[in-house]
């Protein structure tokens, strides 16, 4: 593995650093959104901080993170694979949890984005529980996302 | 192994953007009770940077040792090592420029002071901690942008 790294082409160099830089933007949002609500016990201040930190970091990482993946897909060629041959497992892999990872994201925008709204009238505390526990998947997640693509088992 | 010196990677560029977070909201906030809730938040980018820092080098040492191909007098493996190097006191600085806010604010706590202060809040928009943050984060970038494209190897 460590030759093949050696040997990449210096083309697939840039596409590979926004896809990193991106996934390790998106996962430093999660970690920040996820402490802040974690930590608010209910104090607004807190939880509009935990929450803003998603779609003001987490979301244009994962954009980054995406643009980069599908750059380097068709730079190193999986998108013309032979018939009858299959992407390697840690790719699929990594490309179900960024894709199913976007739409949890997604959803936990909405549900605390409705929550934040709702801090006026004082309520809106239960969707932002729901958006951390949701962050806190993603995290899970886009762990084993990341092991899966460094260490790419099989 | 590899995947752990990524993971460690991942572990420190979190703890940086927790960092950022933090300077976001602390520059609004000029109460001692405000900035001494985000105590919690900053142990957990000390924890992450921790363990990133900490993981990067080390995982990486054991790589550039132990993988094939791969050699510690490599020229992008030593730029890695200066970095990581350049890096550590960056961040101590970065949190030292933060602190002087966080110690004010005990200070005006312990005084029983807990309306809105102009000194702790200028403490808290402190431009040097910024700049260190900022160049903290750069050269953060530069170790990501050396992994990547490994000049000289």
């Amino acid at each position: 593995m460590s030759v093949l790294a050696v040997a990449r082409p210096d083309s697939w160099d840039f596409p590979l650093f926004l896809h990193v830089l991106g996934a390790m933007i998106l996962v430093g949002g999660l970690v920040a959104g996820a402490s802040a609500l974690g930590y608010a016990r209910g104090e607004v201040k807190f939880l509009r901080l935990g929450y803003w930190a998603l779609p003001a970091v987490s979301l244009p990482g994962w954009v980054l993170m995406r643009v980069g993946a599908e750059w380097i897909y068709t730079r190193e060629g999986w998108d013309d694979l032979p018939e009858g041959v299959d992407n390697p497992g840690w790719l699929d892999t990594g490309r179900l949890i960024s894709d199913a990872g976007g739409l949890i994201l997604l959803i936990s925008l909405v549900a605390g984005g409705i929550g934040v709204y709702r801090l006026q009238a004082g309520k809106g505390s239960g969707l932002l529980k729901a958006t951390l526990v949701l962050a806190l998947v993603l995290l899970a997640a886009y762990v084993v996302a990341v092991w899966a693509m460094a260490a790419k088992p099989g | 192994m590899l995947a752990l010196h990524v993971l460690s990677a991942f572990a420190w560029v979190a703890g940086i953007v927790v960092f950022w977070v933090l300077i976001a909201a602390v520059r609004r906030t000029d109460t001692a009770e405000g900035t001494i809730r985000m105590e919690p938040m900053v142990r957990v980018g000390n924890a992450a940077v921790g363990i990133g820092m900490g993981g990067t080098i080390v995982v990486g040492l054991w790589l550039a040792f132990s993988v094939g191909g791969y050699d510690i007098w490599d020229g992008w493996i030593i730029a890695a090592i200066v970095l990581w190097v350049i890096s550590a006191p960056l961040g101590q600085r970065t949190g030292a420029a933060y602190m002087r806010g966080t110690n004010k604010a005990r200070e005006l706590q312990t005084g029983g002071q807990t309306g809105p202060n102009a000194e702790l809040l200028a403490l808290n928009r402190t431009s040097s901690g910024v700049i260190l943050q900022f160049l903290w984060s750069v050269v953060v970038l530069l170790v990501l942008i050396d992994m990547i494209w490994k000049p000289g190897a």
